[in-house]
């Protein structure tokens, strides 16, 4: 089963160092990994394995100190910074662990931030921000504000924003590290859906129920990946 | 790809600002009093200059006056050793159709100070002048109730005087005081005439509290027969004042024997002399004024760069979050700017429309008046002062790495 479409993903003996000298940190020793698209992939490991810094660069907002990242056929090296922001706006969706809503704006306006940025009308992107509210169950609630919304409502809203763009991957960084059990499952459930609707989904994760909803385990330790293991659900 | 569109960053500026009420408007506040106090001391000094140059233009566009040049004109009676004071002679020698044909008349002017009584009511006139009846036309001062007094008063020292508006109102109120008998400087002199207002020049100088009578009663019971005060001259046109001041020039050396190229002992004065000093003393004043507001309207700047420094660091997670779900560096640059120009714009606009406001009013009894130049000024500054103030903190906001901004706390 050889894919048509090049790999979201591609990435080759990366490296990342902080500092310099005696206290430099190898954040991350040199990992290659391919996903393709439409895969589930959990990336586990315990803190200060680089799973995050793995996560910053696959998200474009941190650079690699060596090593190669192609997202599609686009080489990441080689982007100035404007072209940086159009590949954040186009190709990836963000899910932090700490919701990362904007304050005092409603979730409608919130999920529309996105495609703003690219330009999209006022009408259409109403449209498509309720629908992506929808999909995630929170169309009821797109004129609350986040400080009117629980913790999983809100990473509900940021997963519909995340989603709004249809981008290429959707990279969530312990989206479930700050919510309750009940949250955390549905989270989890809702992450298992978009991935079966077609997105590919990128989740770094140290809960072993949300990796359980992936198709795929890559375990990080000190900077190296030590298992990479693929199941057919 | 397609950028963000205008709307959008304005929407986003406008609820940056709206976020935080109270710090939005007390730095409005700072913009507001920066570019009102500008409007207004501006406003206040063209007013005075206004009022100054009205004043001096009442004295009659023709008037020339000659003052001892003792050490300070009016205000010094001692004259240097060898100088001669102002006589009633020069006042006649200047009257002289053969050589001054450009004078059309000099008059005396004497003046005496005290306070002038009526029943219990007291004025204390700034003049209690001594002079000929020429006087009155030569400075340009029309009466509006009475009758002049006349030569035959002069000649018999009769005690009469016309007085001005301020010492009516204080002595009489709302009452005539045509023939009623007033005493001045311990004398009864009866008022035969009211001058029309000349209206004040500044505070300082009060025109309409004068006291006028027949210079020969003055001399007799008041000041003494010492040297004249000043002698006003009218030329016969506002063209021939030039050569009307020459005249003087010849006649008075002739008087007071000075010779070509000698300091002379009296200065002649004429509107446009006085007139250009003055200008350029409330020029002086109002670059002041609008000095002082400039440094106001530069701290409201200085506050509107604290407040965004302040925003930008407030809000350097949010900034992230954009910067992450791929705003460009240009919408967040325009957003923080739009933030700033608005701030200095609300600023600005009601700074405009307070600082015209309280321009309609007298500021320290000065009527000031607004210069359009001063509001439009005042107003495309305001708007720099948001770019330039604003695009600093603005420009910090946008150059924001976006994984630094999402890892602040």
């Amino acid at each position: 089963m050889t894919p048509v479409k090049p790999p979201v993903v591609k990435v080759e003996a990366v490296t990342k160092v902080y500092g310099e000298g005696e206290t430099a940190v190898h954040a991350l020793r040199g990992i290659s990994l391919e996903i393709e698209q439409g895969e589930f992939v959990a990336i586990m490991g315990a803190s200060g394995s680089g799973k995050t810094t793995l996560m910053n660069i696959l998200g474009c907002l941190d650079i690699p100190t060596d090593g190669d990242y192609w997202i599609r056929n686009l080489n990441v090296a080689e982007l100035d910074e404007e072209q940086l922001s159009v590949v954040r706006s186009q190709l990836i969706g963000f899910v932090f662990q700490s919701f990362n809503l904007i304050p005092r704006t409603s979730a409608a306006q919130n999920v529309e931030l996105p495609l703003a940025y690219q330009g999209v009308s006022l009408s259409n992107r109403r449209k498509r921000a309720q629908i992506a509210l929808d999909s995630v169950g929170l169309g009821d609630r797109a004129r609350h504000e986040p400080q009117e919304l629980s913790g999983g409502q809100q990473q509900r809203v940021a997963i519909a924003r995340a989603l709004v763009t249809n981008p290429a991957m959707v990279l969530a960084d312990e989206p479930t590290g700050a919510l309750d059990t009940q949250s955390t499952k549905e989270i989890s459930e809702l992450l298992h859906k978009i991935n079966e609707n077609g997105s590919t989904v990128i989740v770094i994760t140290h809960e072993e129920e949300v990796a359980r909803a992936a198709r795929r385990v890559i375990r990080l330790r000190d900077g190296r990946v030590v298992e990479d293991t693929k199941w057919v659900a | 790809m397609g950028g963000l569109g205008l709307r959008e960053v304005w929407r986003f500026a406008f609820r940056g600002i709206t976020a935080n009420r109270m710090r939005s408007s007390l730095t409005v506040l700072g913009v507001l009093i920066g570019v009102s106090s500008v409007i207004v001391l501006t406003a206040v000094g063209n007013g005075s200059a206004l009022a100054v140059k009205e004043g001096i233009e009442k004295l009659g566009t023709n008037s020339i006056l000659v003052m001892s040049a003792g050490g300070g004109g009016r205000f010094s009676r001692t004259a240097n050793s060898n100088a001669k004071g102002l006589t009633l002679a020069d006042a006649k020698a200047l009257n002289d159709s053969l050589l001054a044909p450009d004078v059309k008349m000099a008059a005396p002017i004497l003046n005496a100070s005290g306070s002038c009584t009526y029943g219990n009511l007291t004025s204390t006139p700034q003049n209690i002048t001594g002079t000929w009846p020429s006087y009155f036309e030569a400075s340009n001062s029309p009466i509006d109730k009475g009758y002049y007094w006349s030569n035959d008063d002069v000649i018999a020292g009769r005690p009469v005087a016309i007085i001005g508006t301020t010492v009516a109102t204080d002595l009489f109120g709302t009452d005539s005081p045509l023939n009623q008998v007033i005493r001045c400087h311990g004398q009864s002199v009866t008022v035969v005439g009211v001058m029309k207002s000349k209206g004040s020049t500044g505070g300082f100088q009060d025109a309409d509290s004068i006291v006028i009578a027949p210079i020969t009663f003055v001399q007799r019971s008041m000041s003494g027969y010492g040297s004249l005060s000043q002698i006003q001259v009218e030329a016969i046109s506002a063209t021939s004042t030039t050569a009307a001041m020459d005249e003087v020039t010849t006649i008075m050396n002739t008087q007071h024997k000075i010779k070509a190229g000698a300091n002379a002992d009296y200065r002649v004065l004429n509107q446009a002399t006085i007139l250009a000093s003055s200008t350029t003393s409330s020029h002086t004043l109002t670059v002041l004024l609008a000095a002082i507001a400039a440094i106001s309207l530069l701290v409201g700047g200085i506050g509107i760069t604290n407040i965004m420094l302040v925003s930008v660091t407030e809000r350097t997670r949010e900034i992230g979050i954009r910067k992450a779900i791929g705003a460009p560096k240009s919408a967040i640059l325009t957003q923080f700017l739009i933030e700033a120009m608005l701030l200095s714009l609300m600023g600005g606009i009601s700074g405009v429309l307070f600082g015209v406001g309280i321009s309609h009013f007298t500021v320290l009894g000065v009527k000031p008046v607004v210069s359009l130049t001063s509001v439009l000024s005042a107003f495309i500054v305001s708007a720099l002062v948001g770019l330039i103030f604003g695009g600093w903190p603005a420009n910090r906001a946008a150059s924001l790495r976006p994984i630094e901004a999402l890892r602040y706390e």
